[in-house]
């Protein structure tokens, strides 16, 4: 452990859990937020089963309708924040500093409190099915339905308050990430340098602080609609439910990009390794990545077209809607292109970067047909846009992540995935995805509204519920093989050198797995692809030196603190506010413990 | 360790780390007080019963709260002239005076609220009630939060240390915040109180 200021690798005795709890290195804080957010994809997992198999018949009699709402609503809460943000999240924290050539992130305390306060939303939103009832009102929690007059329970505060903290701990860890990338890059590493998957990690990371603020908002306003009688979105005093889901959808679109974007970075990476060629349009694609987070924030109301804007508002998003797809069709062209007449090496990370691409773009053609207000309004809470979304989501986040995982896991475990395994559970994962989603569209068509607990037979809808119903199941064995593959990886012996694939970024310059301080030599750069110029110019990595005086941040137990003192908050805040109060006592203790505790 | 020193602040933009986590986090805090802003202009006109604001707003009051904010603001810009110059007693004093400058406007806020609540107006009593509370009150709590942050850094210059070698960037990035709330303070005052009804 890094105790020792001054010298590497010195050790001191402390049992393995206190360690784990205190520790700021980025890489064992990746490692948490891994598993943790592996776990949450299982649950939520789980919880969509339960969903299908409610639905594999018409007139299901597995759930009633309120467990039902409980589940779908957090089925998607789980995926999106406590599955697909914190994978994103964890390859961030493992990559950033190996990337762009530092020995941790700017603020390894913060990074730690950031992980603590996401265990401690996580917990709270899956622990309220014990407690009185799970969120029930959807992802989006839209007013009035999300009101106390509707919503009596403690569903929807479960909601604000799990929200309230999951937000601020990506937002602290967006500004670190944000802080590391702009300002601890190795010499030579100019902006226009950086791996394309820091770039994207760039604009997530800037989407996420300047949305989160705005959804911040809107949970406290409806929070204080639930326990202390504003009238924010009640329409009978004068409020405004449509106000909410302008909030909500600011904050909501650009979080649709934050979900995909680290996946499209992660593609960029494994695509010229496995084609062994440079990346094709670097600047285009960098650009477009850009382009993608800007326009991103003014595509909010195509989820409001039905809500009757007025004319004026529906030309304007619907223009920019469709604007959006040009950014996101370059990119799609830059990975072909960079295919296009590549050495192909066909890795499992190879087949779900092509899974990613292939699926990606049957949801993006589905979103963009959304563009139009006019097959929008056709279209809305069908299953069509289910369908559509998890194309987005599980074709595109989930199969991008799964790239990443065999990609980079000799690096991370210096251990391999096994290729064979991996490969079956591709296509199983595969097949089970598309018998699972692409009925969806013709369920949609066919007028299946989303969201309803049950239906009647004889509808038309009977055949393609149960294919995805058995479409589900076999995606579950997909995800449970790739499970198997983990732990049968994690018994063998740590074989992997350093640069197995060829790699050009930095993180190949270290041992797999790399030592606490990342680097023993801050490497230079020289190019876009440093490894291989200096590969290609015959430039050799400076040899380890003797002796290494590298000082590491030592461990820190008071982001263990101040979550557990937001935690108090968000309990307080559900229960009484006194409890609140002590929260906040606990939190300021650890601020000052914070910033009174010795770094150097 | 002095070149571990210099391996741990050199930073590839020359702005310290710290400095730029503030000014990335009130890029985050302009979105969040113009939600609430948002909210407050949506509503406006929108009361279905009184109190309506040109009832109960006493604008010389608040104006006078107001140039004690910005007096405060003053108060800092010496403040961190005094970190960064040596002149540790300035830089305490200024601290203090922004300090009860900042207590000052909060006991104005205090008074405000108590008014209003005995007139009638509260959280629930209309859309304005309920955008104006939590509009302002949130800014008195990011005040209340720099007065605390600032208390933090006076209580600390007063160590044997003082405030250590990063005495003038503790109180710089302080800065940053404290002039960033006192901004958002002349937009809110301008669009609750200035602006015609």
């Amino acid at each position: 452990m890094a105790t020792a200021v001054g010298t590497v690798g010195q050790t001191t005795e402390h049992s393995k859990i206190w360690e784990w709890m205190t520790t700021v290195d980025h890489k064992k804080i990746a490692s948490l937020y891994g598993v943790t957010g592996f776990t949450f994809f299982l649950v939520g997992g789980i919880e969509a089963l339960l969903v299908r198999t409610q639905l594999a018949r018409p007139e299901g009699t597995v759930l009633d309708a309120d467990l039902y709402n409980q589940l779908f609503s957090t089925h998607a809460l789980t995926m999106i924040f406590l599955a697909i943000m914190p994978l994103g999240a964890s390859f961030f924290n493992y990559f950033i500093p190996l990337q762009i050539g530092a020995r941790d992130v700017a603020f390894p305390r913060l990074n730690a409190l950031g992980y603590w306060m996401y265990l401690s939303g996580g917990l709270m939103l899956t622990l309220s099915f014990f407690f009185g009832g799970a969120p029930d009102g959807g992802w989006f929690g839209y007013a009035p339905l999300s009101t106390t007059a509707f919503a009596p329970g403690r569903n929807m505060d479960f909601y604000t308050v799990s929200l309230l903290i999951l937000g601020s701990s990506s937002l602290i860890a967006s500004l670190n990430f944000v802080v590391t990338i702009i300002n601890m890059r190795a010499p030579g590493m100019t902006m226009m340098r950086l791996p394309v998957y820091m770039w994207m990690t760039l604009v997530v990371a800037f989407l996420l602080v300047l949305s989160l603020p705005v959804v911040t908002v809107g949970l406290i306003q409806l929070y204080f609609d639930r326990n202390f009688g504003t009238n924010f979105f009640t329409p009978a005093t004068g409020g405004d439910p449509i106000l909410w889901q302008h909030i909500f959808w600011i904050f909501g679109h650009p979080e649709v990009y934050v979900l995909i974007l680290p996946s499209m970075g992660i593609v960029s990476e494994v695509l010229p390794v496995m084609s062994r060629k440079p990346l094709f349009g670097y600047a285009a694609i960098v650009f477009a990545g850009a382009a993608i987070g800007v326009l991103g924030f003014g595509v909010w109301s195509h989820h409001m077209f039905t809500t009757g804007l007025g004319t004026v508002p529906q030309v304007v998003f619907s223009a920019s809607t469709m604007a959006i797809g040009i950014p996101t069709g370059i990119k799609i062209f830059n990975w072909l292109g960079t295919m296009y007449g590549g050495n192909i090496r066909f890795t499992t990370a190879t087949y779900y970067a092509v899974g990613f691409i292939a699926l990606f773009t049957i949801g993006g053609i589905s979103g963009v047909m959304h563009a139009s207000p006019a097959v929008d309004t056709q279209h809305q809470d069908s299953y069509f846009v289910v369908a559509h979304i998890h194309y987005v989501l599980f074709g595109g986040a989930i199969m991008g992540i799964f790239s990443g995982i065999y990609y980079w896991f000799p690096k991370m475990t210096g251990r391999f995935l096994d290729e064979t395994l991996g490969k079956v559970s591709f296509w199983v994962m595969f097949i089970g995805m598309n018998m699972t989603f692409f009925p969806m569209h013709f369920l949609g068509i066919s007028g299946m509204p989303r969201r309803i607990y049950t239906y009647e037979s004889g509808l038309g809808w009977d055949t393609w519920n149960l294919v995805a119903t058995i479409g589900a199941y076999i995606m579950a064995f997909g995800v449970l093989l790739f499970v198997i593959n983990f732990f049968k990886s994690m018994r063998q012996p740590q074989t992997a050198p350093d640069n197995p694939w060829g790699g050009s970024t930095l993180e190949w310059a270290t041992s797999s797995p790399p030592p606490e301080h990342n680097f023993d030599v801050i490497p230079e750069v020289r190019d876009r692809d440093p490894l291989w110029y200096n590969r290609d110019h015959g430039i050799e990595l400076p040899p380890k030196p003797e002796h290494m005086h590298i000082h590491m941040p030592p461990p820190s137990y008071y982001p263990l603190i101040i979550g557990a003192g937001v935690t108090l908050v968000g309990l307080g805040l559900l229960a009484h506010l006194g409890v609140a109060v002590a929260g906040a006592l606990v939190v300021v203790y650890g601020v000052w413990g914070w910033a009174l505790e010795p770094t150097d | 360790m002095a070149a571990a020193h210099e391996v741990q602040h050199h930073t590839s933009t020359g702005v310290d780390n710290r400095k730029l986590l503030m000014w990335v986090f009130l890029a985050s805090e302009c979105l969040f007080f113009g939600t609430l802003i948002s909210t407050y202009l949506i509503f406006k006109g929108n009361s279905l019963v009184g109190p309506l604001p040109e009832e109960i707003l006493d604008i010389p009051l608040t104006s006078l709260s107001t140039f004690v904010l910005l007096m405060s603001s003053l108060a800092m810009v010496l403040a961190v002239y005094g970190a960064q110059h040596g002149q540790l007693g300035l830089m305490k004093g200024m601290l203090l005076a922004t300090i009860l400058l900042g207590l000052t406007f909060l006991g104005f806020q205090v008074y405000e609220f108590r008014t209003f609540g005995s007139e009638g107006l509260n959280l629930t009593t209309n859309q304005f009630g309920a955008s104006f509370f939590v509009l302002t009150g949130f800014h008195g709590l990011h005040v209340g939060i720099g007065v605390f942050y600032l208390t933090s850094l006076l209580i600390g210059s007063m160590r044997r240390n003082g405030l250590g070698r990063d005495r003038d960037l503790w109180v710089d990035t302080a800065g940053l915040y404290w002039h960033f709330v006192d901004i958002v303070w002349i937009v809110i005052f301008t669009v609750i109180y200035l602006m015609p009804h």
